[in-house]
């Protein structure tokens, strides 16, 4: 039998937050860039660690799309549904396509699982899945059945059945289990008992498939052609921390990051934690605040030092950033976005913070913003505000936000060798020194570090001669102190290079975004522009100060659509600065685009309908009469 | 070849050019020209001496210090100091605070601060009000304390500052007087040479808001203050009397007859940390309070075990190579056909 070719697929892995199916997509994930595929993934997970078995809110979900084309998301609907027991499939079972294939494990569709699920028939007998190819697979009791004779107890014989669902969907796209079998045996390395079990269910998954009679297809998608070069797999924490450490090398600097554990940046200080040998320094802090103090103090002892957080901790961090606005310290303050307000949504995506980001601090205390659009790009945007930081003297807010941080990308690896270094230098001289005095290009203070004989002053939070650096009072002193910090963040446009845009300079319709928005817009104006409509798309990498490109063609457009993960707080700032009407295509579900959500607004815009809503129930599109 | 003259530091060179803002009569000024004195007679080096500071009256202590200095944000003094010290341990860090800055706003960066056994030099000025606001009370004022915010006397029961730096496990912990040079000078010696983390409560007066609120202790030192020496018993009142311990270690003051002290306690600053507790609740007007040092500990600090970890990282994996950190995980090469090998 001929595998059937397919160009891409979209999968979703989803059941109990004990299930595994976090490691299932991943693994599978892995096996995809392994087998040459573009990928992109989208972890979606509760709150709860491990929210009691079978209810709709524990129910955790993986979903990746795998290629042999470039892609930019992880898809907007699975093609295919592994659907490990009824909650998965209550809460997940919309967003398949008509005709879609749906794996499901019936040994977890017991009574009290539906119960739990709200199911009062069985969805496996009153037809409701009628429009599926449905593959309804006793997991649970094949997964004992191979672990048979095994000296494992019941309960972990129970939690190896993720191996059965991943060897199923191997077997299904005839991927190799070689690879994985290495993997799982560097995994459980410790605990061979537990590899041997993982290898021996997955392997029954694959035969099952290969055996049973239902699944009479096998699909194959071929390896996307990349550009030539090396590769590996990263996810936008992962990426960020590498370039924090790439970028303090590049400063010729050690790395100080002090960080508070939240959700969803913390992964980014477990990844610090194991580069010590890079020189790099962490510091897991008391609070918030003590983390970016702590920042502060060491960016003042000459540091290269970095804090991060997520929106909550971002707002504790905020009278600190003052602080470095106002002694002009470098220092770059990531922000891995969640849903808001307070506590929000801790383990979704949204790109609520930009105000935050931009304004949210006492006084007039601008800082350059800059946003990462994908996993990959974290790494550049690190660099990029250490770079700023460092040549500025200033604070330097980084956006990422919870899909970027978790979702992962085959990413080229940059040659580092290549990279421009951007070597600190402290003025050593104290003659003619003031501690206020400033580069004419970018009016950046001198990096003055405690050490050095001569030249001791002394900084702090309350307001300074601008030349001396005294306290100064004085009227007219911090009016013009106040138009320096913002010249400041208005010449970092000298640094930023051609904006990203997609499309003519000129046309119907502009889509303008920011953040990890980009696939799904960028896809959506591909899409688009090879049907011959006018439409481009502009990413907005800095937000602060707006990329300088985005004036020149702003007004080029008969329509502005400003697309975003909030209620319109870039298309706020794109009208009060350009004085122009912008659309906004506004999405506020914890969740990202959809490319078709992107795709249908503009074509109702180019048809001169009104906006279309994206997913319901709750996504607004506005307009402004 | 050349002599090089080696210039002596003097307190002068200690001071800066601005103006000191405190007001007239405030015990600050006692502080800081004691502080100068002592940093010149230990021969200093005012480039790798900082100091740090919060917000309110004393937090402005780091501007008439010509050495290095970062006046902070309200109670954050201790974390930025943290950081310094973290990434550049050989700089000598001293943080200035209040009652209020390091006790009510910053508790928190204080506590852990000397949990971790950051090695800075904290002096805590304690006069009992917020000043800089202009006098609510503080969570060092005595129960009943009135003051702009609480007209019918504070509610809520002072903490014992000695106490709380020895619960979060400072290993040196000192007390003195603002007023005092001589005894403020020579802790201030001893806490300059100790690693780890230090705590000096000053009593501090406040002459504008709480003025007077140390007189009781202050005006009659003889009294109503016992001055800790090293190896010698707890006396005062020109050593007529004494503390002991009774049952359930409940302090006594007695008479101390022809010259006999056996039955007293004796003071070391290595004393268990169940002394130095003890010590600490010696507070008026029950007892006369404790001045010096009251305990000292020597254990590793939080920057020398980081840094430990660095070498030991590195010497266990070798100077870390960017290019094979990039190439970890799972990698592999795209032809020039644009397919993976």
């Amino acid at each position: 039998m001929e595998p059937k070719h397919l160009d891409r697929v979209v999968i979703r892995f989803a059941g109990d937050s004990g299930d595994g199916m976090q490691l299932t997509g991943t693994e599978f994930a892995k096996a995809a860039a392994e087998a040459g595929n573009d990928i992109s993934t989208f972890p979606d997970f509760p709150a709860e660690i491990r929210a009691p078995a079978g209810s709709l809110f524990g129910v955790s979900g993986f979903q990746l799309q795998f290629s042999s084309s470039e892609i930019y998301t992880p898809g907007d609907a699975p093609d295919v549904f592994v659907a490990m027991n009824p909650a998965a499939l209550k809460t997940n079972l919309k967003d398949l396509v008509d005709n879609g294939t749906l794996i499901i494990n019936t040994g977890a569709f017991i009574e009290s699982n539906l119960k739990k699920a709200a199911y009062k028939v069985s969805p496996l007998e009153d037809g409701s899945l009628a429009k599926y190819k449905v593959h309804a697979v006793d997991i649970t009791a094949l997964t004992a059945a191979a672990l048979e004779g095994s000296d494992l107890s019941n309960k972990e014989k129970g939690r190896t059945k993720n191996f059965f669902a991943l060897g199923l969907v191997f077997w299904m796209y005839g991927r190799e289990l070689a690879g994985e079998i290495k993997r799982i045996n560097a995994t459980f390395a410790k605990n061979p008992q537990f590899a041997e079990a993982n290898i021996k269910v997955m392997k029954a998954g694959y035969h099952y498939g290969e055996t049973a009679e239902v699944f009479q297809t096998q699909y194959y998608v071929p390896p996307a052609h990349f550009a030539p070069g090396m590769y590996r797999n990263i996810t936008g924490n992962e990426a960020l921390a590498l370039g924090l450490v790439v970028g303090a090398e590049l400063a010729g600097k050690n790395l100080f990051y002090a960080g508070y554990p939240i959700t969803p940046a913390s992964s980014i200080l477990h990844s610090l934690a194991k580069y010590k040998h890079f020189g790099t320094l962490t510091f897991q802090a008391e609070d918030e605040i003590a983390a970016i103090g702590a920042a502060l103090g060491a960016a003042y002892g000459g540091a290269v030092a970095v804090t991060a957080s997520s929106g909550p901790g971002i707002a504790l961090k905020g009278e600190a950033i003052g602080l470095g606005v106002m002694t002009e310290l470098p220092l770059v303050i990531v922000n891995v976005q969640r849903g808001g307000p307070s506590t929000g949504l801790p383990t979704k995506t949204e790109q609520s913070d930009l105000f935050q980001a931009i304004y949210g601090r006492n006084g007039e205390s601008p800082i350059p913003v800059i946003a990462c659009k994908s996993p990959g790009d974290s790494f550049y945007c690190a660099v990029e505000a250490l770079k700023i930081a460092t040549k500025y003297m200033v604070p330097v807010m980084l956006l990422s936000d919870g899909y970027i941080a978790n979702g992962s990308e085959p990413w080229p690896l940059p040659n580092l060798n290549a990279m421009p270094r951007f070597d600190v230098v402290h003025r050593t001289d104290p003659t003619g020194y003031f501690v206020y005095d400033r580069d004419p290009k970018t009016l950046a203070r001198a990096w003055v570090i405690p050490g050095t004989p001569g030249m001791e002053h002394r900084i702090g939070g309350i307001e300074k001669d601008a030349l001396t650096g005294n306290i100064s009072y004085a009227p007219e002193n911090h009016e013009k102190q106040t138009h320096v910090r913002a010249e400041k963040i208005a010449r970092v446009a000298q640094d930023i290079g051609e904006m990203d845009l997609s499309g003519a300079d000129r046309g119907d319709v502009l889509v303008i975004g920011w953040g990890g928005t980009y696939g799904a817009l960028r896809q959506a104006q591909n899409a688009l522009a090879a049907q011959g409509k006018k439409v481009s798309h502009a990413h907005l990498r800095w937000l602060s100060p707006l990329e300088p490109g985005l004036a020149k063609i702003i007004r080029n457009f008969k329509t502005v659509l400003v697309a975003e993960l909030n209620s319109g707080q870039l298309r706020t700032i794109l009208r009060a600065e350009f004085l122009i009407d912008c659309l906004g295509l506004n999405k506020i579900q914890g969740m990202p685009f959809k490319v078709r959500e992107v795709s249908d607004a503009i074509e109702a815009l180019l048809a001169g309908a009104p906006l279309p809503a994206t997913d319901k129930p709750t996504t607004t599109t506005t307009a402004n009469a | 070849m050349s002599e090089s003259v080696k210039l002596k530091l003097s307190k002068k060179d200690l001071e800066t050019d601005q103006d000191v803002r405190w007001c007239p009569g405030c015990g600050d000024y006692a502080i800081l020209a004691t502080v100068q004195r002592t940093l010149a007679n230990l021969q200093v080096k005012r480039e790798n001496t900082v100091f740090v500071s919060g917000i309110g009256c004393s937090s402005r202590f780091p501007y008439y210090m010509n050495t290095f200095g970062f006046h902070t944000i309200h109670g954050r003094a201790p974390a930025v100091a943290s950081g310094l010290k973290i990434t550049r341990p050989e700089l000598d860090v001293w943080v200035i605070t209040g009652d209020g800055d390091g006790l009510s706003i910053g508790g928190n960066h204080m506590v852990h601060a000397l949990r971790r056994n950051m090695d800075l030099k904290i002096i805590l000025f304690n006069n009992q009000i917020y000043g800089l606001t202009k006098g609510q009370y503080s969570p060092t004022s005595a129960l009943g304390t009135r003051a702009a915010s609480t007209p019918s006397g504070s509610v809520d029961h002072p903490l014992n500052p000695i106490s709380l730096a020895l619960g979060a496990g400072a290993t040196f912990v000192a007390r003195a007087a603002d007023t005092d040079a001589k005894s403020l000078g020579a802790i201030l010696e001893k806490a300059y040479q100790h690693r780890g983390a230090v705590f000096i409560e000053i009593l501090q007066n406040c002459p504008v808001f709480n003025d007077g609120v140390w007189e009781g202790v202050k005006d009659d030192p003889a009294g109503k203050q016992i001055l800790l020496a090293d190896g010698k018993p707890l006396v005062f009142a020109g050593g007529t009397k004494g503390i002991k311990l009774g049952a359930g270690l409940v302090p006594e003051i007695v008479d101390v007859v022809d010259g006999d002290t056996s039955q007293l306690v004796v003071h070391s600053e290595l004393g268990s940390p169940v002394y130095a507790h003890l010590l600490a609740q010696l507070v008026q007007p029950d007892y006369p309070m404790p001045m010096g040092v009251l305990y000292r500990h020597d254990k590793p600090t939080y920057e020398q075990l980081a840094h430990q970890q660095v070498v030991d990282a590195t010497t266990k994996l070798g100077k870390g190579d960017l290019n094979k950190l990039m190439y970890s995980g799972m990698v592999w090469e795209v032809g020039a056909d644009g397919t993976r090998h």
